[in-house]
């Protein structure tokens, strides 16, 4: 039944296929089209993944070898597929938290006249994703890993009217193409040290290489995994990639696209585990991100944008993870899919808030919101209890273990790293808290539409858009503890990333509660600067750290005055030197060897007889030479 | 003895005769007359070069399907054709663009209706279908010529319908000054390639010179490169570079290589999109093959010597070329700093002389023909709508126009080398081929695929996004016609993306026996991985 591991690609792609091509009479079905070929790519998941479980261990993994890609002596590339256990924990999540936030954008885009197409680049978007954990070999996994970013890029920037949509949509799709040239690069190296760029290839013969070779091969993938997760330093794009319907933020963030690169790191973990030097930078970068994104998090108003700036620090988390090695690789993929269930969930719950607040993404123009929305404030509260870590609920226990296994990392290392997570845990509480407490408590801030001075009657969203989040929140309270259980989701994985127990210098119960601890603090604070008293509608100006918390800890600011300005600067000067100093020079040069430059103007016919002259002297010149030649 | 190949370029070159001989005429049957005849003989000379691609067996004799005919007999001129790996991909090219070339420009030389009711100049349509069919009849010869002689006179010659078809029409998009700006495009085009090409001549006399001292009074180029690979016709070092120069100079005038592209924008710029893509996707491809199978065959210890040298400048031309497209204002010299881009990567591809680099040159010239003509032939039907070449005229369009939109962009994503679609593979085989002898070459040719997607996108952006700007309100979207023509780019776009097979089998062998002409073999693997572990695996 390997033929079933193509069908879970070629669903969606042919649904995109249809969509985009099928015209206008599509327009009225169109939409569930694409949700059933998101669906049916599921249900063959989950064939595949009942198969999976019926075998032994060691007799999991399967290939299929489909046709031979781009075969050149020496360099062959072929389109095969490897369905693993991390591949087919990917597949379930993209393809299950896929087809629910099909189902959601049933709802949410009912009144875009472009609905079809907007389902068209989702189907696109999971076919991408899902080529990019089912390939064999790294080049085919770059061609998924570019398509996320097409995907990406189209929906982005699907609202191609507004200025800044395009242009959010153009920034993700450079910044990832900066992360892409990482990968590229990684595969030349891979050729160049191993002549193969397969999985098994190159993880058979990786100990041959030597230390530097490897660890230049996983920067270069780092560097891809930077792009991708939105980690420092090419963290830039996610904030903005907010321009696009907001049932994209949650397929960015949860499903596809931000966990590639965490997937990147953790099937390539034959190689980080090789290059310790590369995974102390991994680290760094998860650690880095992790705080950034929550303190970003803390500042902005806009829910998107609170939600994204999380969802960067949750990805620092699960890339701190794969970065401390064997102990860490099942915590970052098991917070990866239990983040995947609260995080859409948080994403379309908020979607469900602007859908009944015309648009408005602005918090401190929400308030007391749960009276109005309370299947979205019930299934967004429990999303928001599972990110905090609260006990029991599933991002408790991914977090929980990732945080021991920072300590685990040993040495003064472990500490630092420990205490960054610890903080991000508390950093996380506090925003999130906020977050709730604007958009659901407190007195009504709401105000008039400026265009049409419509006041907002919020309301709870269609069935189509409200199901989903129930699922979302069903997986958010109990993936976690169900994976915990009997340590069922670490002997699952650990026969494809390897697992080794971590020691750390605290004991579990001893991190379980510091945890639960900080996260107290972070709730308790965040309580008495917004639950008690009432939020000013407009914002205070606040801190210094906050005000460049607000403007992304001067990202944009940084990246203007190192790249864009300078990069413009210098594409300026060079239009006007070629036109005028190179093509002068070589119009000049031309000129003085052949007195042409007061003809060079004048037109037509006399060039052609003066070049045909030409070529018939230099013919005569040949003939001439050969006649020379021969009589010589 | 077959007739296959002087066929394939026979009947183009009689089709431009006998279009220039149709009725001219100001009404509209006599001229649509006139594009069928020419449509129906590129489509012939298509299915031609098609038996020609498929009688060609990967695994046989270097050149296939020989021919020669006595031309000029003191001089041991034959009108010798032949064909190898390489030059049946750039045939199929060259065969597969010009009708769609041809569909795509199909009013651009209506003739001018004058205020009184008569037609200016009512030849033009005849003269601009024509000129087209006897391009495509040069640029066959010099892709299957076999005959050093032979080989120059086309590679020469096409510059006179280019000429014309430069200088004589454009694309009602310019200025009042626009008939001065395109004469001096085609001048330009005119004086580079002449000058380049008359050095060449010099070079090939030169190397008569020293053929025929050491017994060989040829130009046939089989005999001379097994001659020189044996040992048997010795040429003298510093004359082997100085006749090297003399044919690389030619070549990368015509490919064109960095410092000696300036030409390229301007003609690029005011021909019409379809001479435009005449240009890039067509005769320049013979500068780029001809360094492949002259230079490297006929000087092998001087393309060595010089190979280092031609990287940097090809990596200059990269990333210059971007850098340069990025600051345009105008599309059609977007598109045309782009072309420079992607030369740079085809020339470093040959020089790099590893397998991967040179097929993925070979394939980087096809699937750039390709693409870039999607992209400039949807440009072309852009601005013809709106009369104007600038960027700022344009925002906004695929809210009225989503179709070509839409393909502006497919075209845009391939010139960006999106994997999945064909210029990703020959751009990776080239960035790979270098990489392996010239890491640092390759590492910087990388930030040129960060560039592509900077002008392409940004090219993209400021077009088609954000509100609809005033002149664009009642833009048209694409017609039955103009989805004809772009259809068949996107397909094989998708295809050679998805499976280039086909091609590579061809190419391959041709590519073996030009880097054994070089005595280059590919870096071996550090820690190859051994060949049950997968890879190969069936």
């Amino acid at each position: 039944m390997n033929s079933l591991i193509p069908l879970l690609v070629a669903a969606p792609l042919a649904g995109a296929a249809l969509l985009l091509l099928g015209g206008r009479y599509l327009d009225r079905f169109g939409h569930w089209l694409g949700t059933a070929a998101a669906a049916l790519s599921f249900a063959f998941g989950l064939v595949l993944f009942a198969q999976m479980l019926g075998r032994s261990t060691d007799q999991r993994a399967i290939h299929q070898h489909l046709f031979s890609w781009v075969p050149v002596n020496g360099f062959q590339a072929d389109v095969s597929f490897q369905l693993d256990q991390l591949s087919i924990t990917f597949v379930l999540l993209i393809t299950g938290v896929g087809s629910l936030i099909h189902l959601y954008s049933v709802g949410y885009m009912a009144h875009d006249e472009r609905r079809r197409r907007f389902f068209g680049y989702l189907n696109l978007f999971l076919a991408a994703m899902l080529l990019l954990v089912l390939a064999d070999n790294y080049l085919l996994l770059y061609v998924g890993w570019e398509g996320v970013g097409l995907a990406s890029y189209l929906l982005i920037g699907f609202w191609q009217h507004k200025p800044s949509a395009a242009t959010a949509a153009k920034k993700a799709f450079l910044v990832n193409r900066v992360g892409d040239m990482g990968l590229s690069i990684a595969i030349m190296l891979m050729f160049a040290e191993f002549g193969n760029f397969t999985f098994s290839g190159v993880f058979g013969t990786a100990q041959q290489a030597s230390s530097g070779k490897l660890t230049a091969i996983a920067l270069m993938l780092l560097l891809a995994a930077c792009g991708k997760s939105a980690q420092v330093p090419l963290q830039s794009w996610l904030g903005d990639a907010m321009e696009g319907p907001t049932p994209v933020s949650a397929l960015i963030h949860a499903a596809t696209m931000v966990t590639a690169g965490v997937y990147l790191i953790t099937r390539s973990s034959a190689i980080f585990n090789l290059a310790p030097d590369a995974q102390t930078v991994v680290v760094v970068v998860g650690a880095v991100t992790l705080l950034y994104g929550a303190i970003v998090g803390c500042a902005k108003d806009d829910i998107k944008k609170a939600l994204a700036g999380s969802t960067m620090s949750q990805i620092g988390y699960m890339v701190l993870a794969a970065g401390l090695g064997p102990i860490g690789y099942v915590f970052a993929i098991m917070h990866l899919v239990t983040h995947g269930f609260f995080k859409a969930g948080l994403f379309l719950g908020a979607g469900s808030v602007m859908h009944g607040m015309n648009d408005e993404v602005n918090m401190r123009h929400y308030g007391g919101l749960r009276k109005y929305l309370p299947v979205t404030f019930v299934t967004f509260g429990l999303g928001y209890l599972a990110i905090i870590g609260f006990p029991g609920l599933s991002g408790f226990f991914s977090k929980d273990k990732i945080i021991e296994a920072a300590f685990a990392k040993g040495g003064t290392e472990g500490w630092i790293l420990g205490l960054c997570a610890l903080v991000g845990a508390a950093v996380t509480a506090f925003y999130m808290t906020r977050v709730m407490l604007m958009t659901f408590f407190g007195e009504k801030r709401w105000q008039a539409d400026p265009a049409t001075g419509e006041q907002p009657h919020p309301h709870e969203s269609p069935s189509t858009m409200t199901l989903p989040m129930i699922v979302l929140a069903f997986g958010s309270v109990f993936a976690g503890g169900l994976f915990a259980f009997n340590s069922s989701f670490v002997d699952w994985l650990a026969p494809v990333t390897g697992h080794t127990e971590g020691h750390s210098p605290l004991s579990s119960i001893v991190v379980t509660l510091l945890t639960s601890a900080v996260m107290l603090a972070g709730v308790l604070l965040s309580y008495l600067m917004y639950g008690r008293a009432p939020v000013p509608v407009t914002p205070p100006v606040g801190s210094l750290l906050t005000r460049a918390a607000r403007r992304d800890l001067m990202q944009d600011e940084l990246n203007h005055a190192l790249l864009v300005r300078p990069g413009s600067a210098l594409a300026a000067s060079l239009v006007y030197l070629d036109s005028k100093a190179l093509d002068g020079f070589v119009n000049g040069l031309a000129a003085t060897v052949g007195g042409i430059s007061s003809r060079l103007r004048r037109i037509q016919t006399g060039y052609v007889r003066s070049y045909a002259l030409s070529m018939l002297g230099g013919t005569v010149l040949l003939v001439a030479t050969t006649l020379l030649m021969r009589s010589v | 003895m077959s007739y296959l190949l002087t066929a394939t370029c026979a009947l183009p070159a009689a089709g431009a005769v006998l279009t220039a001989a149709l009725p001219a005429g100001s009404d509209e049957a006599r001229r649509r007359t006139t594009k069928a005849v020419a449509l129906t003989v590129s489509l012939a000379t298509l299915a031609l070069a098609a038996v020609v691609a498929a009688r060609f067996e990967p695994g046989g004799a270097r050149y296939q399907l020989t021919e020669s005919y006595s031309w000029i007999r003191s001089f041991g001129i034959n009108f010798s054709l032949g064909v190898d790996g390489i030059g049946a991909v750039l045939m199929l090219l060259t065969a597969v663009l010009v009708p769609v070339v041809m569909l795509a420009s199909w009013h651009d030389a209506d003739p001018a209706q004058n205020p009184d009711g008569t037609f200016e100049n009512r030849r033009r349509t005849q003269a601009f279908f024509a000129l087209i069919l006897a391009v495509e009849a040069m640029v066959i010869v010099s892709f299957l010529a076999t005959d050093l002689f032979v080989f120059y006179v086309f590679f020469e010659a096409m510059l006179i319908p280019m000429y014309f078809l430069i200088g004589g029409f454009g694309d009602r998009a310019g200025g009042p000054d626009s008939g001065a700006q395109r004469s001096y495009a085609a001048v330009k085009f005119l004086l580079y390639n002449l000058l380049g090409g008359l050095v060449m001549l010099a070079a090939v006399v030169g190397l008569y010179v020293i053929a025929q001292g050491q017994g060989f009074a040829t130009f046939d180029l089989p005999t001379l490169t097994s001659a020189i690979a044996d040992g048997k016709l010795v040429i003298d070092p510093t004359a082997e570079k100085a006749l090297f120069l003399g044919f690389f100079f030619a070549f990368a005038v015509k490919a064109p290589l960095w410092p000696l592209h300036t030409w390229l924008p301007n003609a690029m710029g005011e021909a019409t999109a379809g001479t435009a893509v005449l240009i890039t996707a067509v005769v320049d491809k013979v500068g780029t093959f001809a360094m492949l199978r002259f230079c490297l065959g006929l000087f092998p210890h001087a393309s060595k010597t010089f190979g280092p040298v031609i990287l940097v400048l090809a990596l200059i031309g990269i990333v210059y070329g971007a850098l340069l497209a990025v600051g345009q204002k105008d599309i059609k010299r977007l598109v045309a700093y782009a072309s420079i881009s992607h030369f740079g990567f085809i020339i470093m591809g040959i020089f790099a002389f590893t397998s991967q680099g040179q097929t993925g040159a070979t394939l980087y010239m096809v699937n750039h023909g390709i693409s870039t003509a999607a992209w400039m032939l949807v440009a072309g039907f852009l601005i013809s709508r709106r009369g104007s070449r600038l960027i700022a005229d344009y925002g906004g369009v695929q809210k009225v126009a989503p179709v070509l939109a839409g393909t502006f962009l497919v075209g845009g994503l391939a010139t960006l080398s999106l994997p999945g679609l064909a210029p990703f593979v020959s751009e990776f085989l080239v960035l790979v081929g270098t990489f392996t002898k010239y890491p640092v070459i390759g590492i910087i040719a990388t930030f040129g695929i960060v560039l592509a997607a900077l002008y392409a996108l940004l090219l993209y952006q400021r077009t088609m996004t954000g509100p609809v700007k005033a002149g664009i309100e009642g833009m048209a979207d694409l017609k039955v016609r103009e989805l004809l023509v772009v259809a068949p780019l996107v397909a094989l776009t998708l295809f050679l993306g998805v499976y280039p097979k086909p091609l590579t089998d061809i190419v391959n062998p041709a590519v073996d026996a030009t880097l054994s002409q070089v005595h280059q073999t590919d870096p071996a693997p550090a820690h190859p991985v051994a060949a049950t572990s997968g890879g190969e695996q069936k």
